[in-house]
């Protein structure tokens, strides 16, 4: 028996987030006193993953699983899940781990609970803390099968350094044919841009910045602090910025350390997206703007005047402290 | 082409989110139901397919009869024929078995689900749903072409977006990007009226199971009150960004 975690890599490096899943696993292992087994595919270096608690890796090398793809993947944690007797799998919230993890659920006949933001709060019945109504409440549920499947909410956690010897082991299951039904072209990724789903800070702007010609100021704040950019819905549907930066009930959720809104006036729906947000800067000319009740530090303010003169001062702020 | 769209029955966006019984039921009291968003997306996409391919277009909800007036609104957006699945979706799980036992019989080509709902989030029925039926699935869904039997999709991934060409049958997980907001359709008088004699059929479960069980609600801690910062003095945002908040 164990907790089995999906670790996942680009190009050969481990995510952020795959030492933050490593971590939660353990800490649920440790609520079982049983042991944790990382999958990898295609990782060229696991052992870091023991500074995470992680017991035992499973590496997968295989070129055919080098392009991501749903059903190979859920069918790899199937028979590794399998193997190990895993009584727990826990994944990330990224966009490839949440289309992997309702296939694995069927295969494994396990109940899945999708952004879980805590360790269980009960053993045995099994129940964990996850978001519901996009980010506006919590819901205590129950898993009820012998086979449980988590993904863990972005940022939730946090890392949690526990110093473990690793135990490493080639894994090479056969995979079905039909594996690789859905074929990828082609993949177009900014590879220079932080994208949201990994960001620490996330710089988003709305409608009060009037145009999209406007915007050089918003990336030059997201380079200076390493941050990805977002926008409000208005500005998406206006075609000024694309439909992945839109954050909201109907867009992606942010759960960043920090999230600055510039002109933003603070929607409802858009609120939903950035609850899980951890410290929260507006700077908006209306001092009426909903958005100040939800947020943490605000400004009143002309965008226009204070985005360069802010920027400066991060800039010095950045070289000060690197 | 024979698509059918899962419909998905739940509280309108603006919805100030509350429990009833002790924390256990989500408090229906004033809140006006919808499609769900990401659902509305796909139907649209789906009626693009109606018009220009030929389609027909069947709807499919799991849910009581309150759900109806959310059914017939879709079908005075255009689709054919509902489905109503007689029972109260519990979990993502039981909602794609019930719909997996009614859709094995329909000769689908194509199913259309939302990549989640707003209410619960599971962002599990579409992918449970295609293993459960065998098809293929591609899930957050920002582009979708379909040519005879094959259907060439995109798909949003962290930080960019994927082409993925596969064949049908085929379930997506679809959101916004696979129609515009702009074209989403608001039915018309003559939509409604002729969405009063279309087909909604109720059909009986198979009393599938639930895996997940939701004992309580709660909702987030009120936070504190809001530090304001001077525009003139930026010096002290940073200072509260770096020490206070150890943000940056």
């Amino acid at each position: 028996m164990s907790v089995l975690v999906y670790t996942e890599s680009e190009e050969g490096k481990f995510k952020k987030t795959a030492y933050e899943v490593a971590s939660y696993a353990r800490g649920i292992a440790d609520m079982l006193g049983t042991t944790v087994t990382a999958v990898t595919i295609n990782a060229e270096e696991t052992s870091s993953l023991g500074a995470y608690g992680v017991n035992k890796v499973l590496h997968v090398k295989n070129e055919k699983l080098k392009q991501f793809s749903a059903s190979a993947y859920a069918s790899t944690l199937e028979m590794a899940a399998k193997q190990e007797d895993a009584k727990v799998v826990v994944l990330s919230s990224s966009a490839n781990a949440r289309y992997l993890a309702p296939l694995l659920a069927v295969a494994l006949e396990a109940g899945y609970a999708s952004n879980v933001v805590a360790l269980p709060t009960s053993q045995e019945p099994f129940k964990v803390k996850r978001t519901a109504f996009t980010n506006k409440a919590f819901s205590h549920t129950e898993i009820t099968t012998p086979v449980k499947i988590i993904s863990l909410g972005k940022n939730a956690f946090g890392l949690k350094e526990a110093e473990t010897e690793v135990q490493e082991e080639d894994f090479s299951p056969e995979l079905p044919e039909n594996a690789f039904n859905v074929a990828v072209q082609s993949v177009d990724k900014a590879k220079d841009k932080v994208s949201i789903a990994d960001a620490e800070i996330v710089v988003s702007a709305g409608r009060g910045l009037k145009g999209p010609e406007n915007w050089e100021m918003i990336e030059e704040m997201a380079d200076i602090l390493g941050a990805a950019m977002a926008c409000s819905k208005p500005v998406s549907d206006l075609g000024w910025r694309p439909h992945g930066e839109h954050v909201g009930q109907t867009g992606k959720p942010v759960a960043a350390n920090l999230y600055i809104a510039v002109g933003i006036s603070g929607a409802i729906q858009h609120l939903a997206g950035i609850n899980s947000s951890k410290t929260k800067l507006v700077i908006n000319n209306d001092p009426e703007a909903p958005f100040f009740k939800a947020a943490d530090y605000g400004i009143v303010g002309d965008a226009f005047e204070i985005i360069p003169r802010l920027n400066e001062k991060l800039k010095a702020f950045k070289e000060q402290n690197s | 082409m024979k698509i059918l769209v899962c419909i998905s029955h739940v509280p309108d966006t603006t919805s100030k989110i509350n429990f009833t019984e002790n924390d256990t039921q989500f408090d229906t009291n004033g809140v006006q139901f919808v499609i769900n968003p990401n659902d509305e997306f796909g139907l649209t996409r789906a009626m693009w397919f109606k018009e220009k391919q030929n389609a027909t277009i069947d709807i499919i909800n799991v849910g009581g009869p309150e759900t109806e007036p959310t059914l017939r609104k879709a079908l005075a957006i255009g689709a054919d024929s509902a489905i109503r699945i007689n029972t109260p979706a519990v979990d993502g799980f039981q909602v794609a078995k019930e719909l997996s036992h009614v859709i094995k019989n329909g000769n689908y080509d194509l199913i259309i689900a939302g990549r989640e709902s707003i209410d619960y989030n599971g962002a599990m029925v579409p992918g449970m749903l295609a293993s459960l039926i065998g098809a293929n699935f591609v899930n957050t869904c920002i582009g979708l072409e379909v040519e005879g039997d094959t259907a060439t999709a995109v798909r949003e991934i962290d930080g960019g977006k994927e082409t993925v060409t596969t064949s049908l049958p085929l379930v997506i997980g679809g959101q916004k990007g696979i129609v515009e907001e702009s074209d989403l359709r608001i039915p018309n008088m003559r939509g409604i009226m002729m969405a009063r004699k279309k087909p909604l059929n109720v059909v009986e479960p198979q009393g599938a199971s639930a895996e997940t069980k939701v004992e309580s609600f709660d909702k987030p801690a009120p936070k504190g009150p809001t530090k304001m910062v001077d525009a003139d003095n930026l010096d002290e945002l940073i200072d509260l960004l770096h020490n206070e908040a150890k943000a940056i």
